[in-house]
């Protein structure tokens, strides 16, 4: 018998819509399969073992229309702006977008002369969580995550939030 | 192992004319070619058996910016002059190396593809092509490579370049 068995056997458990949909929402974070450049590779170091992405719920789906959150990891091109937009469009509501590393923060290094880099991937899609780094540590994305997930905590679905 | 000289000389006997000079830079001596004939030098340099050039490390286009220079305002326009391609090559069996230069002129630059001599030049020259605008006539594939592929500002690497304001209705500068 697990814990949560344990705690509540052959009882009603009362909570409120916004919570119970908040928490469910918050602990299962799918994420877009979709990695950009070198900052794709420290999302892929904290989907790995050693710092665990799933631990937050976070699983990398194979499809847009299966995703919650969509993790900008990398140098957004001109040619690839136009696919991350159709991507995100993809994606059903609920959805959020974490902005990974300096460069979909801003243009980061290429912010002068990059003449096909996309200057901040918030000139696309709307950005809920901005993490900075050139790349950013794990450490850093894990707690971007945990910003969307405060963020995640504190909505409604009466009210609509930002 | 044969110098740049001999590596000359030896191009110079096949190809006459087509051959222009040996230009002793401070790095890399560099051989000045015909850039319609540089398939033909290029195959011949693969090919003979005393050079067998069967590696091309690299090809680079440069914009040499040594045409009339026109400032008006922040746009910078240039007329004439040329535009160049660098051909870095090496042989792996007789460990020599030599360098060729071409050049083609501004307003129609073109020059032979030696994509199907080194398959290795297919997408050196789609970049010289995508980021300098030279016609490498023949190339099997001759798309953009690292810009849009309905990109309409024109070609980033010249000097005389101006990003655009705006690409599909995303602000480009920062």
């Amino acid at each position: 018998m697990s814990y949560l068995d344990a705690q509540f056997d052959d009882n009603i458990i009362i909570a409120k819509v916004d919570d119970l949909f908040n928490w469910a929402r918050l602990s299962s974070l799918w994420q877009v399969g979709f990695g950009l450049a070198c900052c794709a590779i420290e999302m892929m170091a904290t989907s790995a073992s050693h710092y665990d992405f799933d631990r937050f719920g976070v699983i990398p789906r194979p499809s847009p229309r299966q995703s919650d959150i969509i993790i900008i990891s990398g140098t957004v091109t001109l040619k690839m702006a136009l696919r991350v937009k159709r991507l995100y469009e993809q994606m059903p509501d609920p959805k959020y977008v974490i902005s990974m590393g300096s460069c979909s923060n801003c243009g980061g290094p290429y912010w002068e002369h990059g003449y096909h880099v996309l200057k901040g991937v918030d000139r696309v899609v709307p950005v809920d969580v901005y993490v900075p780094g050139c790349p950013p540590r794990p450490e850093a994305l894990l707690e971007g995550l945990m910003k969307l997930q405060e963020k995640v905590r504190n909505e409604s679905v009466v009210k609509k939030s930002a | 192992m044969k110098s740049a000289e001999e590596i000359f000389n030896i191009l110079k006997e096949n190809f006459n004319d087509n051959i222009k000079e040996l230009v002793k830079q401070p790095v890399d001596p560099y051989i000045l070619c015909d850039p319609l004939k540089i398939n033909e030098i290029s195959l011949f340099l693969l090919s003979n058996e005393g050079l067998l050039f069967d590696n091309l490390m690299n090809l680079s286009g440069v914009d040499d910016a040594n045409g009339m220079s026109t400032t008006t305002g922040s746009i910078t326009t240039i007329e004439g002059g040329t535009l160049s391609v660098y051909y870095h090559m090496e042989s792996t069996k007789f460990r020599h190396k030599v360098v060729l230069r071409v050049s083609t002129p501004r307003e129609k630059p073109e020059a032979s593809s030696v994509a199907l001599v080194w398959r290795s030049a297919d997408w050196h020259e789609r970049e010289a092509f995508d980021l300098l605008g030279i016609n490498f006539l023949n190339h099997p594939d001759l798309r953009r490579i690292l810009m849009p592929y309905d990109w309409e500002a024109g070609y980033p690497l010249r000097k005389d370049y101006a990003n655009p304001e705006f690409y599909h209705g995303m602000k480009v500068p920062y």
